[in-house]
């Protein structure tokens, strides 16, 4: 006579109820393990996520081209007009270009110490910068016709924090060398090009003609075709710098953040690899819960043989009792997982991203683990004497 | 009481036979040996004799949970040794019931689903298994505690219940293992009359007993001396087990 599946999930869970303290601890090692790997999966697929969009915002279509220090220590310049020139490239969209201005420091007053200001860079750009870049004003505006040929200046995100300037007005003014300008706006921060962040912006003719700018671009950005990338990366050199093509260093910004992702591909294994090794853990203990747990039931066990049941059936009650303490395991490891996935996700401002395949697999997986861990211990209990198990009792 | 024995059909087998049975145990312990007798079809027997005699050893194989180091044992005309092990639980499962000194019923269940797990091994859906155990503890007259739990019930009751067990699925055999061991005197007579009323309704019925009071009102006692039957006695007034 076989049981039904109903009557088997019920003599399964009979065991369980008997003993939930026991229960609950034994179901934790497995809900450790899978809530790790589910946490794991889902952290790093809401941070996927998240790169993903900011990549596909932010474009990859954007090239840099700077002079490339290495060769002259710091002193190679790209010509004048470098980014007008880039503009006539087949594919290029528009380019912008903005220069470093050298021995000018920036501080908020003149009553400020000259060691507080530390870091910050001033460079001329020209207005197309914002617009190549896709950066938005955190505060204020960007530069206009007027305002570039006059002492004003748009703070860097961390520049102005550093400047404690949090919101502009007609009257905030920054010390750009030893004039001050008055700040007309704050950039958020600039993804494909943090140099930026940590610097004031002043407009190209009023760097010139106040600070000594000698007109030489320091970076120039390219917006391209997307498909036609690889071209304007290869022409980009040779039209910026006729003469010394490989002085020019090409790089493209959106590359150091899809860097990232294959890094935390590496460490996100590592990761899943602990958890597998709790999630062993947790079968383990649930083994030894269940040997434990047949030495003790050997009345219960020898009663059920006397009512009729058949080696296969007690077998098959054990087997159950140890796949329902894993899958019990699994489904809370993976209610746990999904939130602190939400936790976190949502604590970064980031989207929550689980993928289903965690979640089935998180409740589902401990099961066949669980029915390995109780094989031993049901295979035990179903050659149990019934005779002796009675007598112990 | 009126000593009904319920006449079964001519062709109805013996509930039990046995015939030179014996079990040993490693270690040359001879729990049994030479044992051969007759368990007719309705019968009330009493087992009796010393501790460690084998009266256990022997309901064992009446209940086919052990098998006969020699011998061979036959439960409702079917020879035990020649059924699987499968075969014999389903021989367990519809034609015998077991009450122990211990009870053995199980904590935080209810005492209807501890009844009703008499026939859990049977296939009846779980519907019918929970009417057949609410009338079973009609007829042990603990209708009225279907829900409460072991722990709230006196030893007298939890053995009822395990009584109803044993009866639920309406086995032709019913064995007890000193059922009034570890009960006070009216909790065991009670228990004795609950056996009784079942022989009367055509089961065969064996108990061991230590109890001489009890034995003493049996139709027949076979005591046990040493694994070996010492004696079997059969009042010639009841006649039963042909
Ligand atoms: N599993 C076993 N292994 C070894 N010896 C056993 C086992 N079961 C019973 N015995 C021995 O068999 C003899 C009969 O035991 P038992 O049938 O339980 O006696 P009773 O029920 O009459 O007290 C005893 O000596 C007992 O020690
Ligand atoms: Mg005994």
């Amino acid at each position: 006579m076989r049981l039904s599946a109903a009557d088997l999930l019920r003599t399964g869970a009979s065991g369980l109820r008997a003993r939930p303290l026991r229960v609950v601890l034994s179901a934790l090692g497995i809900a450790i393990g899978i809530a790790a790997m589910v946490a794991v999966v889902g952290i790093s697929t809401s941070s996927r996520a998240e790169l993903d969009a900011r990549i596909a915002r932010l474009g990859t279509n954007l090239v840099t081209a700077a002079p490339d220090d290495s060769l002259f220590g710091g002193k190679a310049k790209l010509p004048q007009g470098a980014a007008a020139r880039a503009e006539h490239i087949d594919g290029v969209r528009r380019a912008s270009e903005v220069a470093q201005v050298t021995g000018v420091s920036v501080y908020r007053s003149d009553r400020i110490p000259e060691e507080e200001s530390g870091g910050i860079t001033t460079y001329a750009a020209d207005l197309g910068l914002l617009e190549t870049l896709r950066v938005r004003m955190a505060e204020g505006e960007w530069l206009n016709a007027a305002t570039s040929e006059y002492p004003a200046v748009v703070l860097g995100a961390k520049a102005a924090e550093q400047l404690g300037v949090d919101r502009v007005g007609p009257d905030t003014r920054v010390l750009v060398g030893d004039e001050y300008h008055s700040a007309v706006g704050v950039l958020a921060p600039a993804e494909l090009a943090p140099e930026l962040d940590r610097a004031v912006l002043v407009g190209w003719d009023a760097a010139s003609d106040r600070l000594a700018m000698d007109g030489h671009p320091t970076t120039v950005y390219v917006r391209a075709d997307p498909e036609r990338m690889s071209g304007v990366r290869d022409l980009l050199g040779r039209t910026l710098n006729p003469q010394r093509p490989h002085e020019v260093k090409v790089s493209r910004p959106s590359d150091a953040l899809q860097a990232q992702e294959a890094v935390d591909q590496t460490f996100i294994g590592l990761l899943l690899g602990l958890g597998g090794v709790a999630l062993l853990v947790g079968g383990v203990g649930v083994a030894n819960t269940m040997v434990i747990s047949v030495l003790e039931r050997r009345s219960e066990i020898g009663l059920r043989r006397a009512l009729g049941a058949t080696r296969g059936q007690i077998r098959g009650q054990f087997l159950v009792e140890a796949m329902a303490l894993s899958a019990l395991g699994g489904v809370s490891g993976t209610v746990l997982g999904a939130l602190v996935t939400a936790g976190y996700a949502l604590s970064q401002g980031w989207l929550v991203a689980i993928p289903p395949w965690a979640l089935v697999g998180g409740a589902g997986d401990p099961v066949p683990i669980g029915a390995l861990a109780g094989l031993l211990p049901a295979v035990r209990a179903a050659r149990t004497s019934p005779t002796r198990a009675l007598r112990a009792g | 009481m009126t000593a009904t024995v319920v006449s079964r059909p001519q062709h109805t087998p013996p509930a039990a036979e046995l015939d030179g049975v014996a079990r040993h145990y490693p270690g040359g312990v001879r729990a049994l040996d030479g044992v051969s007798m007759r368990i007719g079809a309705g019968e009330l027997v009493g087992i009796v004799g010393p501790s460690g005699s084998g009266k256990s050893t022997l309901l064992n194989l009446l209940g086919t949970l052990d098998a006969p180091t020699e011998g061979s044992v036959r439960i409702a005309g079917h020879d035990v040794g020649a059924l699987s092990d499968n075969g014999r639980s389903a021989l367990r499962a519809q034609g015998i019931g077991f009450v122990f000194q211990q009870f053995h019923l199980a904590a935080n269940v209810t005492a209807l689903d501890n009844v009703a797990d008499g026939v859990l091994y049977t296939g009846l859906p779980v519907r019918r298994r929970r009417e057949q155990a609410a009338a079973a503890l009609r007829r042990v007259g603990l209708a009225d505690r279907a829900g409460h739990r072991p722990h709230e019930l006196s030893g007298g009751q939890q053995q009822r219940i395990a009584i109803a067990r044993a009866v639920v699925g309406d086995p032709a055999l019913i064995l007890a293992d000193e059922p009034t061991g570890a009960l006070d005197t009216a909790s065991g007579e009670a228990v004795i009359r609950l056996l009784r009323g079942l022989h009367a309704a055509g089961a065969a019925v064996v108990v061991i007993t230590h109890d001489r009071e009890v034995a003493a009102g049996l139709p027949r006692r076979i005591h046990v001396q040493d694994g070996r039957i010492a004696a079997d006695e059969r009042p010639a007034h009841t006649g039963a087990g042909s």
